[in-house]
């Protein structure tokens, strides 16, 4: 594409510069928030800087009064267990639904994209029906159970799939190796980014899902690090506005680092949701 | 030119019976967690049952549509509904257009900085929506940051969240802001799919710039927006989260969606009229899908 005029350019920066300022306000504000005690920002609330940013008091109540360490271990448990689950199952499922024919194919495919399309809020009460049934209430199991293969997992697998050439998986076959070799010999080592952006997606959904575990721990030491966060700040009574932002960052921190260090894969699994 | 013969697989049972083992883990959780559960839903809005009955759930009668009947003459449910449409006719257009911007904008030409615009557009996406609702209620408190760089511009700020007619607008743009990211990706993967030879053309045949946008841009974004319409509108039409942990519906009840609704009916005990409300909305979630689906095909 030729050069646009250099003053079009200038603006564009411009535009572009005060957009990203405005999109990122919001991380400056909890930023500073959160080193401000609760005497600071009831005497000036509209003060963006905290006087020190030494005072890590909010940072030290949250792991000592509250039980945000008991939270953190749980949220770590429900990602760990999910991506593992996550990655296992919907590479198996992926490379089925796009590289295996069988009866019943089209069904499996039609039930990926229902899985995407139905409104969860008429989901979540039978669920919970179900889970009591299991006697499960109140258990981490509960809370991994119904994303343990989500299908947006098994969509960008089967994706990533297709392009896998059919000739390498028959070649391997006509030289005689079974299905479970042409699987993880094969396949598997060709679909290395597909498992990355696949392991991100699911770590993301489940550290930020928010709904269900709220239903399902029903007492702290169940609670995931938004179930946490989200019970303390309406048992606050909105004014210890300089705790909730400290816990604020340690929920927001972990994937703000990761998304730090392999932004690629994140854009790659969006983008890679539909048009190809 | 010779083309390799591409190999049809040969129908084996034993490679039938692998595919099913290695859909079977997708397909357990989808029946137990997403099918039986979407069933059950449907039969218990035909029910009367209550919070009494979760621990003996086929305990129930069966009182046809006299639950759809009290829920759709529900004033506020009826209430929730007009909230929801008025999340989706604003928020919708709202941030695609925001997305499109951005996406054209970081596509046309611009090679310094580009990682880092895109970065942090796209960061509210994946930011926790319990800290971001938690840093919404302190910076848009009466006196807090937002009305102070106001008061520093020389205006003065609205009471955001206790005035019920600015509720609403002010969880629309936190709803906006977490979305705009995913638009602008996708947009932006469109985009890099439209060949640059194609506007070559088109400005040495004197197009406009306008011209190339209309003719050209939108034309060929077609899929992109597709997606970016059907995934936008059923995110809208679920909203949940934000006014959940923002205002908790209020104030009077000015920013309660359907699925808050439905969540509160639940909180209540009022489990039936929790699974038809939620029926009605999976309805029109699905009538919607199916028409933007047919519209934009058509065109």
């Amino acid at each position: 594409m030729t050069k646009p005029h250099p003053a079009l350019t200038a603006l564009l920066y411009g535009l572009l510069t005060i957009g990203a300022v405005i999109a990122l306000l919001p991380f400056a504000w909890v930023l500073f928030g959160a080193f401000k005690t609760q005497a600071e920002i009831m005497s000036a609330p509209g003060a963006w800087l905290p006087r020190s940013f030494a005072n890590l008091d909010n940072f030290v109540t949250l792991f000592s009064e509250r039980r945000f360490g008991r939270y953190m271990i749980n949220s770590l448990i429900v990602s760990a267990a999910t991506v593992i689950t996550n990655v296992l199952f919907a590479t198996m499922a992926g490379y089925a639904l796009a590289k295996l024919e069988f009866p019943g194919q089209k069904m499996v495919f039609g039930c990926v994209l229902a899985a995407m399309m139905v409104p969860y809020i008429a989901l979540f009460v039978p669920q919970f029906f179900i889970v009591v049934q299991m006697g499960l209430v109140n258990t981490l199991t509960a809370v991994v159970l119904p994303m343990a293969v989500m299908p947006i997992g098994v969509f960008i697998m089967r994706q990533f799939a297709n392009s896998v050439p059919d000739e390498l998986l028959e070649a391997a076959r006509l030289d005689g190796a079974g299905e479970f070799a042409i699987f993880f010999k094969i396949f598997l080592p060709l679909v290395g980014p597909a498992i990355a952006t696949v392991a991100i997606i699911t770590f993301l959904n489940s550290w930020n899902y928010f709904l269900w575990p709220l239903i399902v721990a029903q007492n702290q030491d169940t609670y995931t690090l938004p179930v946490g966060l989200a019970v303390a700040s309406q048992a606050a009574k909105s004014t210890d506005y300089g705790l909730l932002l400290a816990g604020a960052i340690v929920v927001l921190l972990p994937v703000l680092i990761l998304f730090l260090f392999l932004q690629k894969y994140f854009v790659q699994g969006i983008a890679g949701t539909g048009i190809k | 030119m010779f083309r390799i013969a591409l190999w049809k697989q040969e129908p084996s049972p034993w490679r039938a019976a692998t595919a099913w083992l290695f859909v079977a883990p997708f397909m357990t959780i989808f029946v137990v967690f997403t099918a039986v559960p979407a069933v059950l839903a449907l039969i218990y809005s035909f029910t009367d049952i209550g919070v009494a009955d979760i621990r003996h759930p086929l305990d129930v009668d069966f009182v046809s549509f006299q639950t759809f009947a009290r829920v759709l003459t529900n004033p506020g449910f009826l209430k929730s509904v007009w909230t929801t449409a008025l999340f989706v006719l604003i928020g919708v257009p709202l941030t695609m257009m925001i997305g499109l911007a951005l996406a054209i904008g970081l596509n046309s030409g611009i090679t310094k900085l580009r990682a880092t615009y895109r970065a942090a557009f796209y960061l509210p996406v994946i930011t926790n929506i319990v800290a971001a609702a938690v840093i919404w209620q302190y910076a848009f408190t009466l006196s807090g940051p937002v009305n102070s760089m106001l008061e520093a511009m020389g205006a003065t700020g609205p009471n955001w969240l206790g005035d019920p007619r600015m509720a609403m607008p002010t969880v629309i743009m936190l709803a906006v802001w977490r979305n705009i990211g995913t638009c602008m990706v996708l947009f932006l993967a469109g985009l890099q799919a439209i060949p640059t030879d194609v506007y070559e053309a088109a400005r040495i045949d004197g197009a406009s710039a306008w011209r190339r946008f209309s003719a050209i841009t939108l034309p060929l974004l077609k899929p992109a927006t597709l997606l970016v319409t059907v995934l936008m509108t059923v995110s809208f039409m679920n909203i949940f989260d934000e006014p959940y942990l923002v205002t908790k519906g209020g104030p009077l009840s000015s920013t309660k969606s359907v699925a808050l609704w439905v969540y509160e009916q639940f909180g209540q005990g009022n489990i039936a009229p929790a699974m038809a409300g939620s029926y009605v909305m999976l309805a029109i979630v699905v009538v919607l899908g199916v028409l933007q689906l047919r519209l934009l095909r058509a065109h």
